[in-house]
C-alpha cells in the first residue's frame, strides 16, 4: 500500500471513529480453516454479552456448514458500549472428501450429506468474505502448523480488501500450543491469544474487538 | 505450455506450465475455468504467475460447488510468496502501485496429490497416476 492509501485508510478510520453512534453495527466474520475453534469462539462472545449461543461445536470438521450471524452484540469496554453483528463461518478449505466423514462414524449417505453442506458453505463463506463483512477475526488453533496455503490464501485476499483483521491463537490452553509460530506467521498482524473453550484470556479478546471494530 | 498437444495419457500424469503471457489476456472467470478443467482432467498446472486474491477467493468458491463424491473432491495448491515489484521505488510506493503477481503456483487435483510440501524455495509434490 501506497503513502496515500494509507492516508486514505488513516481519514477513513478517524471518520468512522468520529461517526460511530450513528454507523450500523459492523458485521465481523469469523474466519479460519476447519476446527480452528471459530464456533466456540462465537459462542463464547455471543454468550458473554447476549446469552445466547450461534451454534453447535464439534470435534467433527465441517460441523458449521452454514454462515451464521449473531446481530447486535453490545460489547461494554471501558465505559463505551461497541456493536457489532457476528458472523460465524464455515472452515475454509480446497478440498472436501466425503470419506473424512466416515472415520468420525457416520453413515455414507450422511458423509456424503455432510460433504455437500460442507461445499456449499466454504463457497458461501468465500462471498461473504468479498462482499457481507466489515471485518475479519482469524482464528488459528495454535496446535497447528499456521504456514499452510489456505492461510496465506485468505490473510491475502483479507489483506486485498482493505478489511481490518485480528489473528486469534486459539486452544493455549493445550500443552502443544505454538503462540509465536502464528505470530512469526503473520508478522504484519496483531495476534492475540486466547483459549475461546476455557475464556482464558478473553479480557484481552474484548479490549481488541472494541479497539479493532469498534 | 505445449498447447494443443493431445497424448495418450490414460495412466500418466500430465503438467501444463503455462506462461504469464498466455494467461494475460483471460477474464478471471475464463482463467478459474481453464485451470479447474486441466486440474479436473487430473492434470497439474503451474502458473507461472500466480492468481490475485480476488481470483484466489473465486477459484476457491467454484471448486466448492464443482465438488462431488464420484470423481472430484477439490485441490491442492501451493505458491511461493508474492514478490514485490522490482524496480518499485518511492514513486510506486507514494501511488500505492500493484506489486507483481508473479508467484509461482501449483494447482493439482487432491485425490491424486499425496502430498504437497513446501519451503522457502521449493515446492515438492507426490502425485499419483489417474
Amino acid at each position: 500500500m501506497g503513502l496515500l492509501g494509507s492516508l486514505r485508510n488513516s481519514i477513513s478510520q478517524v471518520a468512522n471513529t468520529l461517526f460511530a453512534s450513528d454507523a450500523e453495527p459492523k458485521r465481523i466474520g469469523i474466519y479460519g480453516p476447519p476446527n480452528a475453534g471459530k464456533t466456540t469462539l462465537a459462542n463464547r462472545i455471543a454468550r458473554d454479552w447476549t446469552g445466547d449461543a450461534i451454534g453447535p461445536e464439534s470435534r467433527i470438521p465441517h460441523e458449521t456448514r452454514r454462515a451464521r450471524r449473531k446481530e447486535n452484540v453490545e460489547i461494554e469496554r471501558n465505559g463505551q458500549t461497541v456493536t457489532i453483528d457476528i458472523v460465524d463461518t464455515p472452515g475454509v478449505t480446497t478440498k472436501v472428501d466425503y470419506t473424512e466423514f466416515l472415520e468420525h462414524d457416520i453413515e455414507k449417505d450422511e458423509a456424503v450429506r455432510r460433504s455437500r453442506e460442507a461445499t456449499e458453505g466454504v463457497a458461501e463463506a468465500m462471498h461473504w468474505l468479498r462482499e457481507d463483512v466489515d471485518g475479519v477475526i482469524y482464528v488459528l488453533d495454535s496446535v497447528e502448523d499456521p504456514f499452510t496455503q489456505v492461510n496465506t490464501m485468505l490473510i491475502g485476499i483479507i489483506e486485498s480488501r482493505d478489511l481490518p483483521v485480528l489473528i486469534f491463537a486459539n486452544k493455549i490452553d493445550l500443552d502443544e500450543a505454538q503462540i509465536n509460530r502464528i505470530e512469526n506467521a503473520f508478522p504484519q498482524h496483531e495476534t492475540v491469544p486466547l483459549s475461546a473453550l476455557e475464556g482464558d484470556n478473553m479480557d484481552e479478546v474484548y479490549d481488541k474487538i472494541a479497539a479493532y471494530f469498534g | 505450455m505445449m498447447a494443443g498437444i493431445e497424448h495418450d495419457s490414460a495412466d500418466g500424469v500430465e503438467i501444463e506450465l503455462i506462461s504469464g503471457q498466455r494467461m494475460h489476456d483471460k477474464t478471471s472467470m475464463e482463467k478459474i475455468r481453464m485451470i479447474l478443467d486441466d486440474v479436473r482432467s487430473g492434470n497439474i498446472v503451474i502458473l507461472e504467475e500466480g492468481l490475485t486474491p480476488d481470483e484466489e477467493s473465486k477459484l476457491i468458491e467454484v471448486t466448492m460447488t464443482e465438488i462431488n463424491p464420484d470423481d472430484f473432491s477439490g485441490i491442492e495448491i501451493e505458491s511461493f510468496p508474492q514478490q514485490t515489484a522490482t524496480g518499485g521505488g518511492f514513486l510506486s510506493r507514494l501511488i500505492g502501485s500493484e506489486p507483481s503477481n508473479a508467484k509461482l503456483t501449483v494447482i493439482g487435483p487432491a485425490n491424486q496429490i499425496h502430498s504437497l510440501q513446501k519451503d522457502d524455495t521449493l515446492i515438492r509434490a507426490l502425485i499419483s497416476g489417474k
